[in-house]
């Protein structure tokens, strides 16, 4: 095979797998005061804006990485990374989507979501964020007709200082752990939504993530504010090109739902996994945390973990308000050499709280899972319950699959159960769909949607499409 | 501690009838013992109970030099009744009497094993504290085709001479093809405040079956660290019972390798704890071969200020095809203070597996209880009653006739 047959089959093996040509600006290579005060100034931010990351820096210092995790990387060079860069275009930004740069447009819609078609089709406010900066955001007149902000961290920063000053660093603190810390220093851009109080947000708000940049680690950080009485759903698709050296994403999501008020967060990740040999791909080291900080309040996490090369994350909740709910769904999959250590944390405080947790894992290949999660009940969370199930599916002897809850009841009045299975696809389910008429990927295909649907179902109607599928193409290969 | 712990290995290396090799041998478990000191919570392991704490808060300082020169005076009152038994006896760590007079003694041999060097986990920081400081190291040797007629009873006693001590003590098995023992562990402690470090290694030949009833049921202020290590070969069978239940800390650990194809282990266990008392029991099965089972079964009872961890882990090697993993974990809080703590973990590496795991922990049911009021049972009773059903379910699962009853009797269990 020539060089160019070689490139067209790695193509087909990762469809979102190009890169886009765009002139960069970027920060100079590195970690350092300057680096964040080059950050800071060029995205023209307040000083208290700026007195947050040195805070967080100076934390840093004495922060050692964690190793506690099951998947090993190679130590990662902090010093070797470039933690801001910029579509130059983006200097004067434009006023409406017409302005865009055409490759700009492109790139999306390669990754199949073109702006102003699927915004408009589906309803969905996107807010797109091409490696570090929002690049357009649409739907902002139906939004703001509900008094609702949807817009880029930095323009958060610059129009609704109040808010961010008021809500970023609540729920993860700049002396949280490295990963975390390291995002409050360096952050880039993310998105910012504010719900008023008594809302219900019409549409689904939706970003798309991408890297771009090579050697950038991409530092999002996203606030989501519900007020009393609102509710929102949120989407956050992530995909990134391939490129053989490993890639950093280390992104924090703080949620809070205050009285009343409900939040769902969906995920549909499918950054590069690395190439067949596990060379490449993204590590995914992501800090989720939602803060249900009123009384009744909701927060709902379900993602769908398909991608990366090591994928780290623990969408929690913190479940403070009298009567509060929260709820983690997961579909985690990993083939080839792909590691995932993922779960939830489910922290009680308030009386009366509710937590559900379903994980489905899939490992096939030379893949290896984790499930690891945290059910707390504090002394003081009386009448609370929690219901974890856990399941994982193996598809030949050369993964792994692990499930490492951690069960704490200081609380007599409550309750927790706990259930966890591991199996293979039982020979008759196959035999079964076979006899049918399906050919084995398809009777695969089949019942590990099956499988899945418990979470699917959680899954808004337009992604819960594109999650089936990509379950789907990411065990390509896996059977037989 | 260090300067403690020195100085009371170079009194007893003096006391020690081996050869100089030994003794070094038994200078670098110490050595390394003292680089990492008694666990503390930083330790995956240690996560849930900090040991290192728990000597601080209750014993204090620790003195780790026993004299064993003299023998102490067995008090014939404390040996179990009911039951005709074999005889290990252990005062303050202190092997008084080996009686096996119910045996053909052709079938038995019992061996000095001190100077045989263990080298397993060497991780585990106890481990080496028990390595570095036990005066005697026996050997039970079952031979082949032969079954132990009786039970052997080991006494773990202690008297009041000893006060904020470290007694450390180790016996090893083997069971040869085709052989059975049951063995029950028996505390009972008339001392305050000290360490007691248990290490058994057991080597299951093939089709051989081993039964171990450990059982911590009598009120005491000592600290009580078991570890068990078992190795199985093919068809082999091993049942570990724990009653964790007296003493005020008490961590029991079973290591369990199924090196053998269709082996089985099977560990249940009781935590049935009162005020201020912290238990915990850590077991990994191994499944490293095809065709192996596991099961196990644990269930907590706990009163004011208790605090009882349940951490199992079970591994399947890719080779362990066709395993089966049974792991589930029960606990009633009676109290708002008493607390429960578990961390079941399955690590797979292989894919025709069945393997699962359930924790279900909260108070007794209200609805339960008015059931059984509605129909003339007082609030007391009626509680009893269903911590006797809650409790039996795991008294239930003892193969052997004879010793599940004693044990319900001493549990105070009624059918």
């Amino acid at each position: 095979m020539d060089t160019r047959e070689k490139d067209i089959e790695k193509l087909k093996d990762y469809k979102y797998g190009f890169t886009t040509d765009i002139e960069n600006i970027k920060a100079p290579k590195g970690l350092n005061e300057d680096v964040i005060k080059f950050i800071s100034n060029i995205k023209k931010e307040p000083q208290w804006m700026l007195d947050f990351r040195l805070k967080a820096f100076e934390r840093l210092k004495l922060l050692k990485e964690p190793n506690w995790q099951k998947p090993k990387y190679p130590k990662i060079d902090y010093q070797n990374l470039y933690y801001y860069s910029a579509p130059k275009s983006m200097k004067d930004k434009p006023k409406s989507l017409d302005e865009l740069e055409p490759k700009l447009l492109e790139t999306y819609k390669k990754l199949g979501i073109p702006l102003q078609e699927q915004a408009r089709l589906n309803g969905i406010a996107v807010d797109a964020v091409f490696d570090s900066v929002s690049v357009a955001t649409t739907f902002k007149g139906e939004l703001t007709k509900h008094g609702i902000i949807f817009c880029s961290m930095s323009e958060a920063i610059q129009k609704h200082p109040n808010l961010v000053k008021k809500y970023l660093g609540t729920v993860i603190p700049v002396t949280d752990h490295f990963f975390a810390t390291l995002n409050s220093a360096v952050f880039t851009d993310g998105s910012f939504v504010y719900i008023p109080e008594g809302v219900k947000c019409p549409m689904e708000l939706s970003t798309y993530f991408r890297i771009n940049a090579s050697e950038t680690g991409q530092f999002e950080r996203t606030l989501i504010i519900a007020d009393k009485g609102s509710y929102v759903s949120y989407l956050e698709g992530c995909t990134a090109p391939m490129r053989d050296e490993n890639q950093l994403h280390a992104a924090n999501v703080e949620l809070i739902a205050l009285d009343d008020a409900e939040i769902k967060y969906s995920t549909v990740q499918n950054w590069y996994p690395g190439d067949e040999k596990g060379k490449g791909g993204i590590y995914n080291f992501v800090t989720k945390r939602g803060l249900c900080k009123g009384k009744n309040s909701k927060i709902s996490w379900t993602q769908v973990e398909t991608g990366s090369a090591i994928t780290w994350k623990y969408p929690s909740c913190i479940l403070k308000g009298d009567n509060s709910i929260g709820e983690f769904y997961s579909i985690a999959i990993t083939n080839n050499h792909q590691k995932a250590d993922t779960g939830t944390k489910m922290i009680h405080l308030g009386k009366n709280t509710k937590s559900k947790i379903i994980s489905k894992g899939i490992s096939a290949g030379f893949s290896d899972m984790t499930y690891r999660g945290l059910v707390d009940i504090n002394s003081k969370a009386k009448n609370s319950s929690n219901y974890t199930q856990c399941d994982s599916l193996l598809m030949g002897n050369k993964c792994g699959a692990h499930t490492v809850p951690y069960i704490k009841n200081k609380n007599f009045d409550s309750n927790i159960a706990h259930e966890a299975t591991t199996s293979k696809i039982s020979e008759e389910q196959l035999h079964y769909c076979q006899q049918r008429g399906l050919n084995p990927e398809e009777a695969v295909g089949l019942i590990v949607n099956g499988f899945c649907k418990e979470v699917l179902q959680q899954l808004p109607m337009e992604f819960a499409v594109e999650a089936q599928k990509l379950v789907g193409i990411s065990l390509e290969g896996s059977v037989g | 501690m260090n300067e403690q712990l020195q100085l009371d290995f170079d009194k007893i290396s003096k006391t020690l009838k081996i050869s100089e090799k030994e003794i070094q041998l038994k200078r670098n478990f110490l050595k390394k013992f003292i680089e990492n000191g008694f666990p503390n919570r930083k330790q995956e392991d240690w996560k849930f109970l900090d040991i290192s704490q728990i000597i601080k808060k209750n014993i204090g300082d620790l003195s780790f030099f026993n004299d064993y020169s003299s023998p102490n005076k067995i008090d014939p009152s404390i040996f179990v009744d009911g039951l005709e038994h074999n005889k290990i006896i252990f005062i303050n760590g202190r092997i008084e009497k080996i009686d096996f007079n119910y045996e053909d003694q052709n079938q038995i041999e019992i061996n000095d094993e001190i100077g045989k060097n263990i080298t397993f986990n060497t991780e585990n920081s106890l481990i080496n504290l028990n390595n570095a400081f036990t005066n005697k190291v026996f050997k039970v040797l079952v031979k082949k085709n032969y079954s132990l007629k009786k039970p052997l009873i080991i006494y773990h006693s202690t008297n009041d001479k000893i006060k904020s001590k470290n007694v450390n003590l180790s016996l090893n098995f083997e069971l040869e093809e085709n052989s059975c023992l049951k063995l029950i562990d028996y505390f009972r402690a008339n001392s305050d405040k000290n360490f007691l470090n248990i290490l058994y290694n057991f080597d299951l030949k093939k089709n051989s079956i081993l039964k171990n009833y450990k059982l911590d049921k009598y009120i005491n202020n000592n600290l009580k660290y078991s570890f068990n290590n078992i190795e199985q070969e093919s068809e082999s069978i091993s049942e570990t019972f724990i009653l964790s239940s007296g003493s005020d800390y008490l961590k029991n650990e079973v290591n369990c390798n199924l090196n053998g194809e269709y082996s089985s282990a099977f560990i249940n266990g009781i935590f049935s704890l009162k005020e201020n008392q912290q238990h915990e029991i850590r077991s990994t099965i191994n499944h490293l071969v095809e065709n192996t089972k596991s099961y196990q079964l644990i269930k907590s009872v706990l009163g004011k200020n208790s605090k009882s961890v349940y951490q199992g882990r079970i591994f399947v090697d890719s080779k362990a095809q066709k395993t089966d993993g049974y792991q589930l974990s029960k606990a009633i809080l009676l109290d708002e203070t008493s607390e429960f703590n578990a961390k079941p973990e399955l690590e797979i590496y292989a894919d025709d597996v069945k393997c699962s795991h359930g924790s279900a922990s909260g108070s007794l049911s209200e609805d339960s209880i008015f059931y059984l009021m509605s129909r003339g049972l007082n609030y007391h009773q009626s509680k009893e009653l269903l911590i006797n059903g809650f409790l039996l379910d795991v008294v239930e699962k003892i193969t052997d006739n004879e010793i599940r009853n004693l044990i319900k009797n001493i549990i105070g269990l009624k059918e």
